[in-house]
């Protein structure tokens, strides 16, 4: 049971987000997805520090120290675009005006807690939270996207989250290498599958109960999702 | 006429004194008032108290006061990648108030609108929610989270008019034109100054009378 490359994950969830919707993509891997959305998407990209309507990056050259995303990385303005402070950044967030937020995540729980901003060990660095709880809490609808399992194997989907909680009930969908898993009131669905292996090989891998969505699609090794 | 323009960073940053509060301007290198914090460093005062989004990498940024260990206490969302600060940090010499970015930036608007605190949802359920009263508002659980102040705050604006208004260059603006409203002093850097009337007043971000001291520092 191959997983999905990093870049294949990030097609995955280019290729689910509604069009003309206004979308944060968190900092580290959601970044990527920005990568992989069609150019006619319509969607508007949301920057925590005070940027909404990113563009791509720009060349060599021409970076603008004053204009870059959450990850301090520069960036451009599409056409339409629009600055303002962290206040009102933030207002957007934790208002409910943001469609979709995409976020990496260490854990997830069966009821949707999340849990992406620390492993409560001490890893050598003091400890940072940013803007990903506010996303968290406020925008309508929470992506994550993340490896199916931890590097030491054990599962990310988990019954209740042992990492420090971000905030509680707030996913919607899991992307991971392996599956797209619904968080709905009754438990975790499964909705799409890696290609070559059962909701038995991936509930292996999971822990707490995956139950089958109706109709179970395929995800191809190239990110793309079939019926 | 009102003028607030001083001659250089030293002016602006005069009268700050040992153990007071301090809110620093920027997310990364963007906003952030370098000819300030370098001046601040020379003033050979300690026990500060700073409000700040990051802790700086390296160079002339934040990271300058860790090195000069003026600084006794952070409140800050994101200090990381900060290594004179996790040096500090590790040793026990620095306390740290971890603030979820958008609680920060809250905070600081209260203090500097003149309210007693923000009712946020960030946080319910989190250590966060640690000390702090939480209250429900139609059904729903918010935490109070306390408004804050200080007595100097530090910003990086674009062009300034003498009176004092600001304004800022893309996305630099960030938690600068909120710090602007929440101290006693507040003090801009900025690229140019420029008379009364220069500036278009629909692209005033800052009013004047948020702002004490302005000064030019052509951007590096």
């Amino acid at each position: 049971m191959n997983g999905l490359t990093r870049q294949g994950l990030a097609r995955m969830v280019a290729a689910h987000l509604p069009r003309d919707s206004f979308v944060n993509l968190g900092i580290g891997a959601p970044t990527a997805v920005a990568n992989h959305m069609a150019p006619d998407s319509g969607i508007i990209l949301h920057s925590e520090n005070g940027v909404l309507h990113m563009g791509a990056a720009p060349p060599p050259g021409e970076e603008d120290w004053d204009l870059i995303n959450a990850g301090k990385a520069p960036i451009t303005l599409a056409e339409g675009g629009a600055f303002f402070d962290s206040a009102l950044a933030f207002a957007m967030m934790r208002g409910g005006h943001l469609d979709v937020a995409v976020l990496g995540a260490f854990q997830v729980s069966e009821r949707g807690d999340l849990a992406n901003w620390s492993t409560g060990r001490d890893e050598g660095e003091p400890p940072a939270i940013g803007g990903a709880i506010d996303l968290a809490v406020g925008a309508k609808s929470i992506w994550i996207m993340m490896e199916h399992v931890a590097r030491d194997g054990a599962p990310r989907i988990v019954e209740t989250c042992t990492f420090p909680l971000t905030a509680a009930r707030v996913v919607a969908r899991i992307f991971t290498t392996l599956a797209i898993v619904e968080v709905r009131p009754q438990g975790l669905v499964a909705s799409a599958l890696i290609e070559g292996a059962s909701l038995a090989d991936v509930q292996a891998v999971t822990g707490a109960p995956l139950a089958a969505a109706d109709r179970i699609a395929t995800i191809r090794p190239d990110g793309s999702v079939v019926p | 006429m009102r003028n607030v323009v001083v001659p250089d960073a030293a002016a602006a940053v005069a009268g700050l004194r040992d153990g007071q509060t301090v809110m620093v301007g920027g997310f990364g290198g963007a906003g952030l008032p370098r000819a300030i914090i370098v001046a601040v460093a020379a003033l050979g005062i300690r026990d500060l108290t700073v409000i700040s989004n990051n802790a700086g990498i390296a160079g002339d940024d934040l990271s300058l006061w860790f090195r000069e260990r003026i600084v006794r206490k952070l409140v800050c969302s994101y200090p990381r990648g900060a290594a004179d600060f996790t040096a500090q940090y590790r040793d026990g010499s620095v306390e740290l108030e971890l603030v979820p970015q958008g609680t920060l930036v809250e905070r600081i608007r209260a203090g500097g609108a003149g309210l007693g605190g923000i009712l946020s949802p960030v946080g319910v359920d989190t250590v966060f929610a640690q000390g702090k009263q939480r209250v429900a508002v139609d059904g729903r659980d918010y935490l109070l989270e306390l408004p804050l102040r200080a007595d100097f705050a530090f910003v990086r604006g674009r062009v300034a008019d003498t009176l004092g208004n600001v304004t800022y260059n893309k996305a630099a603006r960030n938690h600068c034109a909120v710090m602007a409203t929440a101290a006693d002093i507040v003090a801009v850097e900025v690229d140019r100054t420029v008379a009364p009337g220069a500036l278009d007043p629909e692209a005033i971000v800052t009013p004047c009378i948020f702002v004490d001291r302005v000064f030019a520092s052509p951007a590096p």
